[in-house]
């Protein structure tokens, strides 16, 4: 039985402006101890999706399935089995961080959870704020003390929607840490992320969605394979020639340009030279998930999530 | 200990913890009240024979007390919950749409009961006020709470701006408790408007907990629980409904 199951999931938003299409009948499965990547740019429907396996939301038709509970029909056993990081870095202000977790347990019905809560506060480096209250803590403490609440019940699969969107490179490392070691230990991650080298490095399976579609669903390996084999790098600090700046990747003095074998690498650097661009540091190299990413769903990530 | 357990130990921690706010700053307003209007009107209204107006004032101004904070209690907690983004903690939760409602409109029943006992410690010592039939007294304060925590899920569920919920408490709550009978007896009013307030339930629960101290009332205590007693399941039923649709939480 799939940790996850999508099946032809759909949702329609009505708004001021008519229909808006989020999903169009997406279908795909996450196996047990997965860890699985859920990629595409701003608007692909990805917090749509989550939302609706978390239960915040409520799909248009399709259904939704967490080791076998219908996310509708069983929600308590579907909720159970999820544990949810949300995206939005929020937080009850009334209470201490030991107090927030003492309640997230308690609403999952658990008692008598302290040794857990001990465990999770010092995974994620939080056990000196144990008692602090949440008003005090830093963004990166407080989204720390986000992925404890979302694990307090001991979920079997777990959610994580850009947890790393805007925090530092520690807490990454603590987050990571922490994530893959209950990865080992036989939990299922489902991971959204803008950081295409962070899902690149963790993640074996990968669905990339666009416009509400599905546009790959593959090993990450098997899809960084798919893409052009090599890619052709240069600094310039002048414009390119339209038709390369169509399919050019630009990180600043960088770009990168799809080639797939040396006549397109020569064919390039014709184009250049008959626009009479300067370039430096040429090299050729292995196309990254980025590369793929550009090539499936025609968009660039964005680099860092609002 | 089970979810609606948490859930409702949660909310009433949530106002105690700010109690001078939640507590002692609306027993303070009702002291306030019943000094001043108590003191300007000793001498000129009289309602029953027996009561003086001091006395008949008290249970309106607890009862006052114990309605408008058990709707602030509600309603206050989802509108902020929402406005801060945390409600996705229960959200995210197993807790059924009834387990919600009990921790919401019970945590509203506490705060309004623990402020109306407030009020009344406060101020019973000022008057001569008697308990002829605390039933009733019990039965009103514990009904008009539980109703008006109900309104509050509501209005919590409904408004998405602070200016949304200030206007539902300040166009709806505020004159339907004052309209009702909290400063004087209806018999007081002019024939038209005395139809009018016996269309406004709050007339009821003020009516039918004052019949508790005084043993007698407008009208009789029965009729009186039979009205708030059919607003509360009407009530109750709706923000039950709408707790269980999702209305505007689940999208």
């Amino acid at each position: 039985m799939p940790a996850v199951s999508f099946q032809n999931v759909s949702k329609t938003y009505i708004t001021s402006r008519g229909e808006f299409p989020a999903l169009k009948g997406v279908t795909f499965d996450i196996e047990p101890g997965e860890f699985f990547g859920l990629l595409g740019p701003n608007g692909a429907g990805k917090t749509t999706l989550i939302s609706i396996l978390a239960g915040l939301s409520r799909a248009s038709s399709g259904h939704v399935t967490v080791h076998g509970a219908d996310v509708q029909a069983d929600y308590a056993q579907a909720r159970r089995r999820l544990g949810v990081v949300p995206q939005e870095l929020v937080f009850d202000p009334f209470f201490t961080v030991r107090e927030a977790l003492r309640f997230q347990s308690g609403y999952f019905g658990i008692r008598g959870n302290g040794d857990w809560i001990d465990e999770l506060l010092d995974g994620l480096g939080l056990a000196d704020k144990a008692n602090a209250n949440m008003r005090q803590l830093s963004g990166g403490m407080k989204r720390r003390v986000l992925v404890a609440q979302a694990l307090v019940h001991r979920p079997p699969v777990i959610v994580l929607d850009e947890p790393t969107a805007g925090v530092d490179v520690e807490l990454r490392q603590t987050l990571w840490q922490f994530v893959s070691k209950l990865n080992k230990e036989g939990s299922t991650v489902l991971l959204t992320t803008h950081y295409l080298e962070e899902a690149e490095a963790l993640c074996g399976r990968i669905a990339m969605l666009k416009r509400g579609e599905l546009v790959a669903l593959e090993k990450t390996s098997d899809l960084l394979q798919r893409a052009s084999a090599n890619v052709l790098r240069f600094k310039t600090d002048h414009p390119l020639p339209a038709a390369l700046a169509a399919q050019a990747r630009v990180t600043g003095r960088f770009v990168q340009l799809p080639a797939h074998d040396a006549l397109e690498v020569e064919r390039i650097l014709a184009q250049v030279r008959e626009a009479g661009v300067p370039v430096e540091d040429i090299e050729i190299s292995k196309a990254d998930l980025e590369d793929v990413f550009l090539d499936l769903t025609g968009s660039k990530p964005a680099e860092v999530a609002a | 200990m089970t979810g609606w357990q948490t859930l409702f130990y949660k909310e009433i921690l949530r106002f105690w913890k700010v109690g001078f706010q939640t507590v002692a700053a609306p027993v303070m307003t009702a002291i306030l009240y019943l000094l001043i209007f108590g003191h300007v009107l000793e001498e000129h209204v009289k309602v029953y024979d027996t009561v003086s107006y001091t006395a008949f004032l008290l249970p309106g101004l607890i009862m006052m007390s114990v309605l408008q904070n058990a709707f602030a209690n509600s309603s206050s907690s989802l509108i902020q919950s929402k406005v801060m983004g945390n409600l996705v903690f229960i959200l995210l939760t197993p807790l059924s749409h009834r387990a919600w409602f009990v921790a919401y409109v019970g945590s509203s029943i506490v705060r309004g009961l623990v402020v109306g006992a407030g009020v009344l410690l406060a101020t019973v010592w000022f008057t001569d006020l008697t308990f002829v039939a605390p039933v009733w007294i019990a039965v009103f304060a514990f009904l008009g709470a539980g109703l008006l925590g109900s309104l509050g899920v509501i209005a919590g569920l409904w408004a998405e701006k602070f200016d949304q919920m200030a206007a539902f408490q300040n166009f709806i709550i505020m004159p339907m408790t004052f309209l009702s009978g909290v400063f004087y007896s209806i018999h007081s009013l002019p024939g038209f408007w005395q139809q009018v307030s016996h269309l406004n339930p709050f007339f009821y629960m003020i009516d039918g907990f004052r019949y508790g101290f005084f043993g007698q009332g407008d009208v009789s205590p029965w009729l009186s629980l039979a009205i708030v007693g059919t607003a509360f399941l009407a009530v109750g039923g709706l923000a039950l409904h709408l707790l269980k649709s999702g209305y505007k939480i689940r999208h």
